[in-house]
């Protein structure tokens, strides 16, 4: 298996930068998620990481080793497409073994190292039937099966779950972590699905126009947003962010004042902080809860009930809306008043260039 | 939206029409070509008549049919596979890496045909005298490649797109260098477009006229001009100009017969999806 290094990485098209510069490094045996909004170069970052777009300057490393000039056949990697890309041609059989067949391995290794894989797969049924004749979800394990079988040095996969139903989606998600376990393997993993960065990631790198927006851990991702914009991205429902001024401070709190006047305690950040200051409240839907005595007062216009969880929209009174999110099934009708109150150590506080101010005590997980 | 009987009537009867009014021609002078000298003038045309095979027997007589015919091979067969020889890599980079002025590039290659060729006739005519290349089979082969190297070129191009360049992607991958990427990837998926592609440019190269008409005397010459040594200023002979015309084209006829399935297959490739 194989380490990954990105030194200064830079992609343009003419004049048209859309790789900014980016440095990042992929330890042996680590699953690395790459997310962000369509159009964010996360797909491009990997093609040439991939060796099929070239690299207009700065340094990949593959185990060390400076591979910007060598072509993707030699660079050991395998990738799995988001349109499958089997050889419509050639069986499942034959897609799978076709690696093995350009790098001169022996028919019998061949054919063992197929079977190996199609065990794994549960593809034994269909190794001599074509593409065509395979439903989604088979055709997505073949090129999974396709991948596994060279034993590359580290796995690609460019959004490989887009094209498959949502049940389907789910069970794969499992699947290939099942796989990365299995088969202690390097992945790269691009989606824009921040649940499969999520579920799958042991570090998430967030993109956003050729720019890494953090990098991370999930869950320091979600409670430890470096800014406005990885705060808004993951997690769903959205954060919600209120504009809010900052008052004075009190201890190890500050005062919060939100543009309906509304004031909250949080608690202090750990840098200085300057009274009048325009900050960004943030606040995810789970840390807000319904409670008569809470300071935030609005109307609920929308309940989404999805059984385990329910979600109210409120406005509040200055218009602002908000996304509630309560355990369990939750009586409260639309159009009816409401008060809300928060759990002030989930808060998050962003400065008016969108950068989070640092919170002096951490969320336990998010180490 | 169903049709109706009446409909598909009509349409039949269209396509037939459309078929005979096309195939007229042909059919008049196969039967021409069965007829006496005498008969092949009459006025009115005789319909019913005494098939004879004098005009072929003349015609064999006359001329060494089986030369030209080999010359029409060689010529057409060699042409074709220069003009794939060098239009497939051409088509392979414009469809798999194409620049702002790939499509640029295909229409000029396209205005080519749009010059008349008399146009460069004397200057084509100057070059082979210097190099040597009149009246050869050589000369006319790399003429019929270059002559079809733009539609060839185009032809392949709109198959080659055809394939979704992540499954050559894929092959790269997977360890293929250039090489076997065509071999194992791309001539596969692309076959029946490159059947169809050489077939069309055998069939053009065995029709070609102007040039096996004015580079070519004898020993290099095709069909065409086995056609063309039958009509003399003394007069038309129309029974053996038929027959003539009959022998050089029943051989394509016949291989375009079983090849329709795959030409028409090449030439609706694209505008089926």
């Amino acid at each position: 298996m194989a380490t990954l290094a990105l030194r200064n990485i830079r992609k343009s098209y003419l004049s048209f930068e859309v790789i900014k510069g980016i440095n990042l490094d992929v330890a042996d045996r680590e699953f690395v998620v790459f997310v962000g909004p369509s159009g964010c170069g996360k797909s491009t970052l990997l093609r040439m990481i991939a060796g099929l777009e070239e690299i207009t300057s700065g340094d990949l490393l593959i185990d060390g080793q400076r591979v910007n000039a060598i072509g993707p056949a030699d660079r050991g990697l395998a990738m799995v497409f988001q349109s499958y890309a089997l050889y419509p041609h050639m069986t499942v059989r034959q897609n799978m073994g076709f690696a093995l067949r350009m790098a001169r391995v022996p028919k019998q290794e061949r054919e063992r190292k197929v079977a190996e894989a199609a065990r794994v797969l549960q593809l034994e049924p269909y190794l001599d039937r074509r593409p065509r004749e395979l439903s989604g979800g088979q055709r997505q394990r073949v090129a999974i099966g396709r991948a596994i079988v060279r034993n590359p040095r580290v796995f690609l996969f460019d959004e490989p779950l887009s094209n498959l139903d949502a049940a389907l989606r789910g069970q794969m998600r499992i699947e290939l972590s099942r796989l990365h376990e299995a088969l202690a393997a390097t992945m790269v993993y691009v989606t824009h699905d921040q649940v499969e960065a999520m579920t799958m990631a042991d570090k998430i790198v967030v993109l956003q126009s050729g720019r890494v927006e953090q990098v991370g851990s999930p869950l320091e991702l979600y409670h430890r947003p470096a800014n406005l914009f990885v705060a808004g991205f993951i997690g769903s429902p959205r954060m919600n962010l209120l504009p809010a001024q900052l008052g004075a401070e009190v201890g190890d709190g500050v005062m919060v004042e939100l543009r309906g006047g509304e004031r909250l305690m949080l608690p202090r950040p750990s840098g200085p902080v300057q009274p009048g200051q325009p900050v960004t409240l943030g606040i995810r839907p789970e840390a807000l809860r319904p409670d008569p005595a809470g300071p935030l007062a609005g109307e609920v216009r929308m309940v989404e009930r999805l059984g385990g969880l329910t979600l109210l929209h409120v406005g509040l009174a200055n218009g602002q809306p908000l996304i509630v999110q309560i355990e369990g099934s939750d009586p409260t009708r639309a159009h009816t008043p409401i008060r809300l109150s928060i759990d002030a150590e989930a808060c998050h506080l962003f400065d008016a260039e969108g950068q989070a101010l640092p919170a002096l005590h951490q969320h336990p997980l998010a180490a | 939206m169903r049709q109706t009987l009446l409909q598909r009537l009509l349409v039949t009867l269209l396509g037939w029409g459309v078929a005979l009014l096309l195939f007229f021609p042909i059919l008049w002078m196969a039967l021409t070509s069965l007829k006496t000298e005498v008969g092949a003038i009459a006025t009115p045309p005789q319909i019913a008549f005494t098939p004879v095979l004098d005009s072929y027997a003349e015609v064999l007589a006359r001329a060494d049919y089986l030369h030209f015919a080999f010359n029409s091979i060689a010529i057409s067969v060699g042409g074709t596979v220069l003009a794939l020889a060098l239009g497939i890599p051409a088509a392979y980079v414009m469809a798999f890496h194409p620049t702002p002025r790939t499509r640029g590039t295909l229409l000029w290659m396209l205005s080519t045909k749009m010059l008349p060729p008399v146009g460069v006739l004397v200057p084509i005519y100057l070059l082979f005298r210097a190099l040597g290349l009149l009246d050869s089979r050589t000369g006319l082969a790399v003429i019929y490649g270059l002559m079809n190297l733009p539609i060839v070129v185009w032809m392949l191009f709109t198959f080659f797109k055809e394939v979704p360049g992540e499954i050559l992607e894929a092959g790269r991958m997977d360890g293929a260098r250039t090489g076997a990427e065509f071999w194992h990837l791309l001539l596969p998926l692309t076959l029946p477009g490159i059947a169809s592609t050489g077939l069309l440019s055998l069939i053009l190269c065995w029709n070609e006229a102007f040039w096996s008409l004015n580079l070519t005397t004898a020993a290099a010459a095709p069909l065409t001009t086995f056609i063309a040594s039958f009509s003399s200023p003394q007069g038309l002979f129309f029974a053996k100009l038929s027959a003539a015309s009959t022998m050089a084209v029943a051989p394509i006829l016949v291989f375009g017969w079983f090849c329709q399935r795959q030409l028409v297959r090449g030439l609706t490739f694209g505008a089926v999806k």
